[in-house]
């Protein structure tokens, strides 16, 4: 791969041949606004709000369409580029019922970013009159499609990524609109609710329900971990406020999954918090289970580990692990085995 | 896996066998359906019509377990039409007269009997493997949960051995684990004959070298027992004592009522989990634990891939990690481990176990890392046996003949019933089934009929019917489906309602104690 000189703004950067010019500039720390593109679903070229301006090439150019080339001259913030994104942004905003109030995408909203960036009031088109109903239909996901921006990335989440072929554009001209399947409501359609689309939406046209009204990106702490189910190991953001996890998302940048998760993963974690958690240790007394307190637990199963011990030997004692629970757990677990009752007799359900 | 998840995008050949990989990882089929979507070719053999076969450009619908014959017959027509890689068998293998001879008793005459794909199919599956540049193979529990669960696995390693795939990218002999720390657990030793890092029990100098780390003087020489003896030796009255960590065995093993019946005779058991499953009922004393959101440490993925987890939540209640109730436990025995934290134990683990020494927390802070990685500078191992170097020197063919499941239907039984998950729900249901939205998408266990079998059983989409295996009987919900072939039913163990362990045959593989959840005998009757 060669590297190329390019100029943006004044400064001459450093590229790789063959990489776009959004790119270039993004890896230097030059903002510039998307909202169709994005890294995971690439080159779009639908918004338009990426314009440059580009030495000796007539007209705007879409940088994340634009090829990097050799002593090109890029400027991203001449009035020109400015007004016309304005122009962008407010027709965006036109186009159906941003209202950042309410909106479940307060704070993490690409279009909210980009309108206080560009320092946008309000837009100065009047606002369509569209009012789809909230497809509420799925049980995890909301669709509103009057916040929907048609950027395509669900489209591109659906169909490139998670490749399960449901969402797509529909209708035609100003009715044009994202579509499940042939225009059925998402929980009655062929989705399978990996929520790919969600992580990918730039505005509030899909949120996720059981997240709804439970806290704002500014009071959310992420945490990275993986996920606890099967054995792909994804990468996961949880969400949590007030020691609740309210969210679940894909992280992005690293291996296995880069973003990608299932219906499990993404939306299987409340049970963290369901009221039947085990709290206290319980011991049976006169056939009923019993609360008690840790010493009392731990007392009472020592002793009668011991004395099963004594009484028939370790190899009578047996030790199941677990293949949910940490490297460190089994470890552990293994070593109280083999160390403190004495007996290779541990196993765990790899086998069965 | 022998490989990596991020070579399946771009690998040209892949042959999924025994996996329903959307439903089971779903986010592996993603990257298997976009390589379908490059132009890459999918071959899927399953005994169910599996939602992966929509992207597949071939599927083999053989019997279940019937995979020894089919592969063993593929095998044969690849030799016989020339199509085997002759210089890595002959500079990197050693067996190969035995596996011709094996597998030449494997026509497609005969193979296509045993199993059910055609003679035609047989030679195009293997044209289609054989004449490949690469072909990366992938299996779940399709091929391990049979009798011959180990030969079912040697005889996949045994074709990707015939045809050269192993030891490079794009290749391999890539099993799907399918929970978070199957593959850690395993590497943790929690397995009756191996420390860490699969260091024998039995060699004297490895259990000098943890008798030594761990304080203590000698250590247990011989390899203990397997869960299926476990549960054995619970009945028979040699095993008093079981400690559970983490695990739902009502639900789980197969055969529910013999499993009931060996923890009923316990004189200890010890249940430590995060909810009171349906196990706990049988337990003395229930310990409560932390989950996953409430704990650090790391687990390691199917691709060897060591990952952090990090705590988010406090626990609730009482309950405790895992680590620090054990520790108490062996503490009150007389036995010290006193650790603080996870890393700690982990700095032990890694000191102990040549194949992850190098990988510390702070090295898998952003992102994960892949065993081997044996000193701290080793960037990790993307996929084993590079340069075909082989820890066993040359890489052994180990052909392996067909034998049929344990029990196969009769006249008194005459369906076979074949078990596995659901997209939607996983495993014993702990978990997802209490998490909200899960029981709307999917509220109830159904099992899959043919349509011939339920039109000549008077069954209806949507009837409860009866399910009667010689180990136990259910009701559930019939949905009526091409899914299965005839003659097959197909049930998961999400649903206490209805869990196909009240039926599965407690018949496990001689070598690995892995249990023929695939294959067992049952009778349908509709109810009324």
């Amino acid at each position: 791969m060669k590297n190329i000189i390019l100029n943006i703004n004044g400064r001459s950067i450093q590229t790789v041949e063959g990489r776009t010019v959004l790119k270039a500039a993004r890896e230097n720390g030059i903002y510039i606004p998307t909202l169709c593109y994005h890294p995971r679903t690439k080159q779009a070229g639908k918004c338009r709000i990426c314009v440059v301006e580009v030495e000796g090439l007539p007209g705007l150019r879409i940088s994340c369409s634009l090829e990097a080339k050799e002593n090109m001259v890029v400027l991203t913030n001449t009035e020109r580029v400015l007004e016309t994104r304005k122009m962008i942004v407010e027709l965006y905003l036109s186009s159906g019922k941003h209202n950042c109030i309410s909106c479940e995408a307060n704070g993490r909203c690409e279009l909210q970013e980009v309108t206080y960036r560009l320092g946008i009031e309000k837009s100065t088109f009047p606002v369509l009159t569209k009012d789809y109903p909230p497809d509420t239909s799925s049980p995890m996901i909301i669709r509103d499609l009057n916040k929907c921006i048609q950027c395509y990335r669900c489209i591109a989440g659906c169909n490139n990524i998670a490749v399960n072929e449901v969402l797509d554009m529909g209708f035609r001209g100003s009715n044009m609109t994202v579509v499940c399947d042939t225009n059925k409501p998402m929980g009655k359609s062929s989705c399978v609710i990996c929520g790919e689309c969600v992580q990918l939406c730039p505005t509030g046209a899909l949120t996720e329900k059981k997240a709804f009204g439970k806290g704002r990106p500014w009071e959310i702490k992420k945490i990275k971990t993986t996920c606890p189910y099967c054995g792909v190991g994804c990468q996961v953001h949880l969400h949590v406020k007030d020691n609740e996890i309210v969210k679940v998302t894909g992280v992005e940048e690293v291996a296995p999954n880069y973003g990608s998760l299932c219906i499990k993963g993404r939306f299987g974690y409340d049970f963290v918090h369901s009221p039947e958690r085990l709290k206290m240790p319980l011991l049976r007394k006169n056939g009923k289970f019993v609360e008690v307190s840790w010493d009392e637990a731990l007392d009472f199963t020592a002793s009668r580990l011991l004395e099963i011990k004594k009484a028939r030997g370790p190899e009578s004692i047996v030790g199941i692990g677990c293949a949910r629970t940490t490297n460190e757990n089994n470890y552990v677990m293994m070593k109280f085995m083999r160390a403190a009752v004495g007996t290779n007799n541990v196993d765990h359900c790899a086998r069965t | 896996m022998s490989n990596s998840i991020r070579e399946i995008e771009n690998s040209p050949v892949l042959f999924v066998i025994g996996s329903n990989t959307t439903e089971a990882h779903p986010v592996i089929a993603n990257s298997m359906k976009r390589a379908v979507k490059k132009g890459s070719i999918l071959i899927v053999a399953d005994p169910r019509k599996i939602p992966l076969t929509r992207w597949a450009t071939k599927h083999y619908q053989h019997k279940v377990g019937s995979d020894i014959a089919l592969l063993n017959s593929v095998m044969h027509e690849i030799i016989k039409n020339g199509w085997h890689n002759k210089e890595f068998i002959s500079s990197y293998t050693e067996g190969f007269d035995e596996l011709q001879k094996v597998v030449s008793a494997y026509p497609p005459e005969r193979a296509s009997e045993i199993c059910g794909v055609s003679e035609d199919g047989i030679r195009e599956l293997a044209m289609l493997l054989g004449t490949a540049e690469r072909v990366a193979l992938y299996y779940t529990l399709g091929i391990t949960e049979h009798v011959t669960g180990t030969d079912n696995v040697k005889t996949c390693a045994n074709l990707q051995m015939l045809l050269g795939n192993i030891g490079k990218e794009y290749t391999g002999v890539n099993p799907l684990r399918g929970q978070n720390n199957v593959q850690g657990a395993c590497d943790m030793g929690v397995l009756p004959d191996v420390f860490t890092g699969y260091q024998k029990v039995a060699d004297e100098t490895v259990r000098e070298k943890f008798a030594t780390a761990w304080g203590i003087n000698s250590l247990p020489e011989t390899a203990g027992t397997k869960i299926p003896a476990m549960f054995d030796g619970m009945l028979h009255g040699d095993i008093k004592a079981l400690y559970l960590v983490g695990e739902n065995v009502v639900m789980s093993e197969p055969h529910q009522a013999h499993t009931i019946r060996a923890l009923e005779k316990l004189e200890l058991l010890i249940v430590q989990d995060i909810f009171f499953n349906e196990t706990a009922q049988y337990a003395h004393v229930v310990l409560p634990a932390a989950c996953f959101a409430e704990t650090e440490g790391t687990v390691t993925n199917t691709e060897r891939r060591v990952q952090r987890v990090r705590k988010a939540v406090e626990p609730p209640g009482q309950a405790k990690e895992d680590w620090w109730i054990i520790s108490e436990l062996a503490r009150r025995m007389g036995y010290l481990m006193d650790y603080t934290s996870t890393e700690q134990i982990w700095e032990e683990v890694r000191k102990l176990t040549p194949n992850i020494s190098g990988i510390t927390f702070e090295r898998i802070e952003r992102e994960g890392l892949q065993w081997p990685c044996p000193d701290i500078n080793h960037a990790g191992t993307c996929y084993l046996y590079c340069d075909n170097i082989f820890p066993c020197g040359k890489a052994r063919f180990q052909p392996a003949q067909w034998k049929p499941p344990a029990e196969v239907p009769d006249r008194e039984y005459p369906f076979v019933l074949t078990t596995g998950r659901r997209l939607w729900h996983y495993h014993t249901g702990t978990q997802i089934r209490k998490s909200a939205g899960f029981d709307d998408v999917f509220p109830e266990e159904l099992i899959e009929v043919n349509k011939e079998d339920a039109g000549s059983l008077g069954i209806k989409n949507g009837d409860y019917i009866r399910v009667v295996s010689r180990r136990g009987m259910l009701r559930v919900k019939a949905w009526v489906t091409d899914h299965v072939s005839p003659g097959l039913c197909f049930m998961t163990f999400h649903f206490h309602e209805a869990c196909a362990n009240a039926l599965t045959n407690n018949a496990f593989d001689p070598f690995a104690g892995t249990a023929e959840y695939k294959a067992c005998a049952v009778r349908l009757e509709k109810e009324g």
